[in-house]
């Protein structure tokens, strides 16, 4: 007897498991069930699975029924002409959804050429069994599983088009490429998930060689020319936003030019950008801590009396400030209400993004690199035809990888410049004999190797090189964005120790693990100096072994206990004078015993 | 001359190996031997604990994977090295490494003496058990063949039975036993109570071992048990007292000494290490073997061992439980008089080590003479 489940749950038994399920799928086809609906049958178990529930993963198959498609030429017509929907197809049982438990029972033929009787499924077409973020890639197939994945993976990190009406949009961060381009070699789905209308990469010429050591550890060199000629430029846009709170007791925030009596008045020159109305106009320059919108806010607290009897404002300088850091041009700015009724004011910055030494750029197979040099044209290496390569990519990122898609999207593309026209490299259809046809017909070598000379010294270099045309794509990791040192700097107000973190200009922790470094190598006197960020210098008492006080009126040092004045100045770090406060607040009392230093 | 200058600069276990090679190999060696050495100061501690833990970073962390053969399936890996450094009480897998004496070492004999360490219960030496309703008394068919392999015979089963089940008279006949209560009145649940009893009794072996493989290593047959029961092991004829062990680093202590559980930490380290790929120098094994066992019984390296117990009361809220050894200080009214390293860095001081640790003999104004 083998038992029923339904979405789990047990219903029931039946003799004839194997059948039950069959006539469920035949009623699906018919449309007599719902197309939602997926049953299996389990042999060893001896059970029955139903699923009608949401959230499984299904994939849409052809349906095979004695090793003839079911989905036949006059459809296929019938749909180019726009009377069949895929809905009608469904609702046909010509194409139906499986999900993993059912699957586990189909057979299916990867191409029309292999079916038989014993098949029950085909796939719509081969490229199908990859998901969609492989599918864009060109030659996924050829490489090994893992680097397209890699590759997918960071096509989404890749800096182009993202949306059409980005002119309108106020994204709190966004990054555009100044001349997107749709890659010579494609994918069939390009088209169909609009990446063609909203492309993020270059086709560039790329040249499979060593260049001075500058391309080592997955390095990249990039021609000078081609970045003046516009390569990878990008510019990034930073929305910032401030709103004009009301707060009890009719006080409200006030946009316009603080007045220089404001609390937190920065200086003149961070103001002078902003305009009358104290907000910029587009089209401004700004740089890194100017004010983009001068705001001041009411105070926190009531200040003391006698300031306000002097006449200080009794407000602060609540500013909108560009990030430490970044600047560039006032992009646009939008002078809107917020959904309480307040006045909000969005102030869009961008920033040109030239490529620099240390930024990131990828192609579609996982191979990413970081830019190591800026060469001048001239010393790039030439082709006999004086073809210089806007990239030159180090082949010991070849062998362990094995990404073979990335050297014949190379030859692909090569192909495609020269015959102008488009490369088709989508998931198992592509056809290099084709390729080859093109570039021999073009007159260059069939592996897509040329001849090279050196551009330094004119010297002919003795391998020939693999030089064609590659789809490269700018990442938006940019050094610009994260490169950080200190020497000095903020110290946090609590411990006098270094702020921690990029945007506070802050220290890199020394931590518990490189303390033992130290402690290892015995350097006793630099790891003192690496613990000194925080070093004061405080009174004890010698008889209580307390900090004392320093009454700064009458000018005198007591200790709070004995009220006695022998006192004795102790260095020590501020964070262990914390400690000590804290065991007090805990109602120990750690007592300083003090010996002269020898 | 040079010869006897020599003799005297190397320890004594070394002072022979030296006799015979020539001025300048001795000179060689003498300088090897004097890099060798750390200089005062040198942090020996910390030094140790990161040539241990920087491998046992790349030891992988799958203890088992090791079905269908035919091992002992053991802790492996940075599990037994957390578990040798924690000093509990009873490793994961206890394991022995049996040598034989030198007119023992044949396969024979170490099957005789694996059937004599095993440990053997009733339920291993059944064929065949039934309730006999009709006489009102258990039966119990023995495994002849089990029984020859454990030697053992029906009349000491039966001796071992008695002993063991007061409440139940036991007959036998050839190879079956039978158990029949000694109350008048038949309750069968009492009797299967007593059969089930029966099946745990233990016969023969020691306790504990469950688990027998015989090896070949070298010349030398090996007896590998799961389960370690190094006392009386030992008391067995035929084994080689000096050469057997046991991984289990309290019953080494408690049965050779704690100077045979400092030995036991070391190769146990580093046989774990050396297994996993990943060696080390041993001297920082004997270092920290030394401190686990100095005050002659084994404590843990961590919060309840030697962090636990260091002098310093900042030294010690920095490791752990921060409040509590602050609070604890606080109630006895310590003083941290600020001798050891990490006081001294939370303080600001230099740390006294490397060249934290010179002082001055003399003082300046001392040495002008001035005072």
């Amino acid at each position: 007897m083998s038992e029923i489940y339904l979405n789990g749950e047990y219903v029931g038994t039946t003799k004839e498991g194997r059948e039950l399920v069959k006539s469920l799928i035949a009623k699906r086809r018919q449309g007599v069930l719902p197309w939602t609906m997926n049953s299996s049958y389990y042999e060893e178990k001896d059970e029955v699975q139903i699923n009608t529930d949401g959230g499984r993963v299904r994939r849409p198959l052809i349906v095979v029924e004695n090793g003839a498609s079911k989905l036949t030429e006059a459809m296929i017509a019938q749909l180019r002409e726009g009377k069949l929907t895929w809905q009608n197809l469904v609702e046909k049982g010509v194409v139906e959804y499986l999900d993993a438990e059912e699957e586990e029972m189909a057979l299916v033929a990867f191409k029309p050429e292999e079916l038989t009787k014993k098949h029950t499924h085909i796939e719509i077409d081969p490229m199908m069994i990859v998901g969609v973020g492989a599918s864009l890639l060109v030659y996924p197939e050829k490489n090994r599983g893992d680097r397209s994945n890699y590759g997918s993976r960071m096509v989404t990190q890749a800096v182009g088009m993202y949306l059409h009406n980005h002119n309108l949009r106020d994204d709190t961060t966004a990054q555009m490429l100044v001349y997107p381009q749709e890659p010579l070699v494609q994918s069939e789905t390009i088209h169909a998930a609009g990446v063609d209308i909203h492309p993020a990469g270059q086709n560039i010429i790329i040249a499979v060689m060593p260049f001075y050591g500058y391309n080592i550890e997955d390095a990249i060199v990039i021609n000078k020319a081609s970045i003046e000629r516009g390569l990878g430029r990008s510019y990034s846009f930073r929305t910032y936003v401030t709103e004009a709170n009301r707060y009890w007791g009719g006080q409200e925030d006030e946009i316009g030019f603080p007045d220089p009596s404001v609390r937190g008045f920065k200086s003149e020159k961070e103001y002078n950008k902003l305009d009358s109305d104290g907000i910029v106009s587009p089209e401004t320059n700004v740089e890194g801590n100017d004010v983009v919108v001068g705001k001041t806010s009411p105070l926190r607290f009531l200040g003391v009396v006698k300031e306000t009897r002097l006449g200080i404002k009794n407000r602060r300088d609540n500013s909108l400030v560009v990030n430490a850091g970044e600047g560039g041009v006032v992009d646009k700015v939008i002078m809107t209400e917020s959904k309480e009724g307040n006045r909000l004011i969005k102030v869009t910055v961008r920033e040109l993004k030239i490529p620099e030494v240390g930024d990131k750029f990828a192609s579609r197979h996982g191979q990413k690199g970081v830019l190591g040099i800026i060469v001048p044209e001239e010393d790039m290496p030439f082709t006999a035809d004086g073809i210089t390569p806007d990239i030159i990519f180090n082949a010991h990122a070849i062998p362990s990888r094995m990404t073979i898609g990335h050297l014949l999207e190379i030859i692909g593309g090569k192909a495609g410049a020269l015959a102008g026209e488009k490369i088709n490299g989508t998931a198992f259809k592509g056809n290099e004999e084709y390729i080859v046809k093109l570039l021999k017909a073009a007159g260059f070598r069939d592996d897509g190797k040329e001849t090279v000379y050196n551009g330094i010294t004119g010297e002919k270099v003795e391998a020939s090189i693999l030089i064609g045309m590659i789809y490269y794509q700018r990442l938006y990791h940019l050094v610009s964005q994260k490169m950080h040192a200190r020497s000095k700097g903020p110290v946090a107000l609590l411990t006098k120790q270094p702020t921690e973190g990029r945007s506070k200009e802050g220290g890199l922790r020394f931590g518990e693990m490189e303390k033992d470094t130290l402690v290892a190598h015995g350097a006793a006197i630099t790891l003192r100096e690496r613990f000194s960020s925080d070093k004061t210098t405080i009174p004890f008492c010698e008889t209580c072994g307390v900090t004392a006080v320093v009454d700064k009126i009458k000018n005198k040092t007591y200790c709070p206990l004995c009220k006695g004045s022998k006192i004795k100045n102790v260095d020590m770090s501020y964070a262990f004078k914390l400690l000590l406060d804290e065991m007090k607040s805990m109602m120990i009392y750690p007592q300083v015993v003090m010996e002269e230093e020898e | 001359m040079a010869e006897k200058q020599n003799s005297n600069f190397f320890p004594p276990k070394y002072a022979d190996a030296i006799v015979g090679l020539s001025a300048k190999e001795q000179e060689a060696i003498k300088k090897k031997y004097e890099s060798m050495k750390f200089e005062v100061g040198e942090a020996i501690g910390v030094v140790a604990a990161q040539s241990i833990s920087e491998p046992a970073t790349q030891t992988t962390l799958r203890s088992y994977h090791a079905e269908g053969r035919t091992q002992l399936v053991t802790t492996k890996g940075l599990p037994r090295l957390i578990e040798i450094f924690d000093a509990r009480k009873m490793p994961k897998t206890p394991t022995m490494e049996i040598y034989l004496d030198a007119e023992n070492n044949t396969l024979e004999k170490a099957r005789e003496i694996a059937a004599k360490i095993r440990e053997t219960k009733l339920k291993q030496l059944i064929s065949e058990d039934s309730l006999d309703m009709i006489n009102m008394r258990a039966e119990i068919v023995l495994d002849r063949e089990q029984m020859s392999a454990s030697e053992t015979n029906v009349e000491e089963i039966m001796n071992i039975l008695k002993k063991n089940l007061r409440s139940a008279n036991i007959t036998g006949e050839q190879n079956k036993i039978y158990i029949e209560l000694k109350k008048k009145d038949f309750d069968v649940r009492e009797l299967q109570a007593t059969r089930i009893k029966a099946r745990t009794i233990y016969i023969k072996g020691i306790k504990g071992i469950s688990q027998i493989i015989i090896e070949k290593v070298k010349n030398d047959w090996v007896i590998r048990t799961l389960g370690s029961s190094l006392r009386r092991v030992l008391k067995i004829k035929g084994v080689n007292t000096i050469r057997t062990t046991s991984n289990n680093i309290f019953e080494v202590a408690d049965v050779l000494g704690i100077e045979a559980a400092r030995n036991a930490i070391v190769k146990e380290t580093i046989d774990t290490m050396r297994e996993q790929g990943v060696d080390t120098d041993i001297r920082h094994l004997l270092l920290v073997a030394d401190v686990m066992t100095n005050t002659a019984s084994i404590s843990a390296i961590g919060r309840y061992g030697l962090a636990g117990r260091k002098a310093s009361v900042l030294s010690r809220a920095n490791f752990e439980e921060t409040v509590k050894h602050l609070t604890y200080a606080a109630v006895a009214g310590e003083i941290d008089p600020l001798e050891s390293v990490i006081e001294n860095i939370i303080v600001g001081n230099l740390a006294p080590i490397g060249t934290g640790i010179v002082k001055l003999a003399v003082k300046e104004d001392e040495a002008d003479g001035k005072k």
